[in-house]
C-alpha cells in the first residue's frame, strides 16, 4: 500500500499543486514585463519592457491610493491595539458581575462581522458625516472581537504573582498594563497586527460602499475600477497595476515570509 | 473577590464595548426593525408594514437563485478547501525536498488581495484567449466560456475561492500537525500500519478540533466573502452566480431599496445565528477524537 509508486504520485502532486497555486502570480509578472502582444502569447525569447508599469501608473493615482490604503490601516491598527488591550485585560484580570454577558457581547463581532451590516452602518456613517472620509473606513473595524479574544487569553497566562509585585512596587491600573501585560504579550501583538493589516489591505466591500472619491478610497476600491472593462484598460498594463498594488505587500511577506506564517499559526491555535 | 460593580473593569470595556455596539449590536436591532418598515423614498417617513417585506421576498425569484447558489457555493467549497488544506499541510510537514517553497507557494494566494488577483483570474477564464483555453486548446478541446455560461460561472468562481484560501487554512493544519507527537507515528510504524490508515486511524480523528474549527471559518466564507463577484460576474449570467451578501449590496446600493436589503440581511444574520448554533454545539460537546 505504501508503496513506492504512492509517493511518487504524492510528491509528483504536491509540485504540480504548488505551481498550479503560483500561477496567477507569475502571469502576471510575465504580462506585467512583456509588450501587451504577448500577453496572451508565450514565447520564450519575448523582449522585455518596464513600459506597462509607465502607462499604469499614469493611468491611475496609485500612490494616492497607497497613501489612503496606508492611513486606513494605520488607524484601524493603531485604534485596534488600545481598544483590545483596555478590554482583553479586563476580560483577562477582573473579576466582576457581568463579565460573562460582556464577553459574549464581544464574541458576537466574530460571526457578525461589519461588512454583513452595510446597509445599516452606512445609514450610521452618514449620520454622522463620515463617509468618504479615512476615519469612515475604519471606524466598524476600531474594535475586534478577534484581538479583544486573543489578548484576553495571552493575559489570562500571566501569573498573579507578577501583578502582585508590580502593585507592591508602586504601579497602578494602566501603568500594570503597560509595564507588565504589554511586553509579555509582545508575540500575540505582533501576531495580531500582522493578520489585521494584511486583512485590512485586502478589505473591499466595506471601502466600496463608504468612499465615493480618490480623496478617500484605498488600494482595493482603486483597483476594481482600474481593472473594469468600461475603463479598457488592456491585460498587460492591468498586470503591471495589479503588481504596483500588491507589492508592497508581498515584498514584506517574502522578507518576513517565516514571521508572517509564525503568526498566523499563532493567532490559529488560540 | 466578586465585585458587586467593578467601576474600572467597566471603564476598560467602555471603548471596546461602545464601539462593537455602535458597528454590531445596534445595527443588527435596526436591521430587523427596518426589515418591518418600508418608504417610498430614503427621504419619506418609513411606516410599518409588519411581514410585507417577507412576502415580496417568498415571491422573489432572485431571492431563491442567490439562497439555492449560496448552498451550492458552501457544498462546493467548504469541503474541497478543507481536503486540499490538509494534504497541503501533510506535504509540508513532510520529509520531501523544498518544503519551504511548497508552503510560501500554497501561503501566497492568502495574503493578495481578492480583488486584485481577480482580475488576474479574469484573464486565465476568456473564452478565446484565456490561459484556460488556450491550454486546452493544446490538447484539442475546444475550451468552454467559464464565466459566461450560467452552468459554469458559479463553478468557476468556486474554483478561485479554494486557490485562495486553501492555503489559510492549511496554515492551521500545519499548527495543529506540529503538536501532535511522533512517537505516535512511530508506534503506529512498528506496527506495520500503511500511511493511508496511519492518516484515518490517528490523524485525522487528532485533527478534529482544528477541522471544526476550519469549517466554521470556511463556512463564514461561503456567506461573506464575494469580493471576487465584483469582477469576474458581477453575480451574471442572469444571476446565475450571485450570491446573497452580493444581492444585499445590488438592492440597497444599486437599487437603492434598503427597506428590502434590511429584510435580505436579516436573512444572513439567520444564516450566521445556525453556523453559530453548529460551532457552540460542537466546541461545547468538545468532540475529540476516540
Amino acid at each position: 500500500m505504501d508503496s513506492i509508486w504512492f509517493q511518487r504520485i504524492s510528491k509528483f502532486s504536491a509540485y504540480l499543486l504548488a505551481i498550479v497555486w503560483v500561477l496567477p502570480l507569475l502571469y502576471a509578472f510575465w504580462a506585467a514585463f512583456h509588450p501587451p502582444e504577448y500577453a496572451t502569447k508565450f514565447a520564450l525569447f519575448a523582449p522585455l519592457t518596464t513600459e506597462n508599469f509607465v502607462s499604469a501608473w499614469d493611468q491611475a493615482p496609485f500612490f494616492r491610493y497607497m497613501l489612503n490604503t496606508v492611513i486606513i490601516t494605520t488607524i484601524i491598527l493603531f485604534s485596534q491595539l488600545v481598544v483590545c488591550t483596555l478590554a482583553g485585560y479586563a476580560l483577562a484580570r477582573e473579576k466582576f458581575v457581568g463579565r460573562g454577558f460582556a464577553f459574549a457581547l464581544v464574541l458576537t463581532q466574530l460571526m457578525v462581522m461589519p461588512e454583513v451590516l452595510i446597509v445599516e452602518n452606512y445609514r450610521t456613517l452618514t449620520g454622522l458625516d463620515l463617509v468618504d472620509t479615512h476615519l469612515g473606513v475604519g471606524l466598524p473595524y476600531l474594535a475586534s472581537a478577534f484581538g479583544i479574544f486573543l489578548l484576553r487569553q495571552t493575559f489570562k497566562t500571566v501569573p498573579q504573582e507578577l501583578e502582585d509585585a508590580a502593585r507592591v512596587e508602586g504601579l497602578s491600573g494602566l501603568g500594570i498594563i503597560w509595564k507588565v501585560f504589554v511586553p509579555l504579550a509582545f508575540p500575540t501583538y505582533l501576531a495580531f497586527s500582522l493578520v489585521s493589516v494584511s486583512y485590512h489591505w485586502n478589505n473591499f466591500l466595506w471601502p466600496l460602499v463608504v468612499t465615493n472619491t480618490e480623496a478617500s478610497r484605498p488600494l482595493t476600491v482603486g483597483m476594481a475600477i482600474f481593472g473594469a472593462p468600461e475603463s479598457g484598460v488592456d491585460w498587460s498594463v492591468i498586470s503591471a497595476g495589479t503588481l504596483i498594488a500588491i507589492g508592497p505587500l508581498l515584498i514584506l511577506f517574502l522578507v518576513f515570509q517565516r514571521k508572517f506564517i509564525q503568526s498566523f499559526m499563532h493567532a490559529g491555535i488560540k | 473577590m466578586l465585585k458587586r460593580f467593578n467601576l474600572k473593569a467597566w471603564l476598560l470595556l467602555l471603548p471596546a464595548l461602545s464601539l462593537l455596539i455602535a458597528f454590531t449590536h445596534w445595527p443588527t436591532l435596526k436591521t430587523f426593525w427596518r426589515s418591518a418598515t418600508w418608504a417610498r423614498s430614503d427621504a419619506a417617513p418609513a411606516k410599518f408594514v409588519g411581514l410585507e417585506n417577507y412576502e415580496i421576498l417568498l415571491d422573489d425569484p432572485i431571492f431563491w437563485k442567490v439562497i439555492e447558489n449560496n448552498l451550492w457555493y458552501a457544498l462546493g467549497t467548504v469541503p474541497t478547501s478543507i481536503a486540499l488544506a490538509i494534504a497541503m499541510a501533510l506535504w509540508v510537514n513532510s520529509k520531501i525536498r523544498f518544503t519551504g517553497l511548497l508552503r510560501l507557494a500554497f501561503f501566497t494566494p492568502t495574503i493578495l488581495p481578492m480583488i486584485t488577483v481577480a482580475n488576474i483570474w479574469l484573464f486565465f477564464y476568456s473564452p478565446n484567449i484565456g490561459l484556460f483555453n488556450q491550454l486546452l486548446a493544446l490538447i484539442g478541446i475546444n475550451g468552454p466560456n467559464w464565466l459566461g455560461d450560467p452552468d459554469l460561472a458559479l463553478s468557476s468562481l468556486m474554483i478561485m475561492t479554494v486557490w485562495k484560501e486553501a492555503g489559510f487554512f492549511m496554515i492551521f493544519y500545519l499548527a495543529a500537525l506540529q503538536t501532535l507527537s511522533p512517537e505516535l507515528f512511530e508506534a503506529a510504524k512498528v506496527e506495520g500500519a500503511s500511511g493511508w490508515r496511519i492518516f484515518r486511524k490517528i490523524t485525522f480523528p487528532l485533527l478534529m478540533p482544528t477541522t471544526l474549527f476550519v469549517l466554521i471559518n470556511a463556512l463564514l466564507n461561503a456567506f461573506k466573502l464575494v469580493d471576487h463577484l465584483f469582477i469576474l460576474t458581477k453575480g451574471g449570467p442572469n444571476n446565475a452566480s450571485n450570491l446573497l451578501l452580493y444581492y444585499i449590496y445590488e438592492t440597497a446600493f444599486s437599487f437603492l431599496d434598503s427597506y428590502y436589503a434590511a429584510t435580505l440581511t436579516v436573512v444572513m444574520l439567520v444564516m450566521l445565528a445556525i453556523i453559530a448554533l453548529v460551532q457552540i454545539f460542537f466546541f461545547d460537546r468538545r468532540i475529540h477524537y476516540r
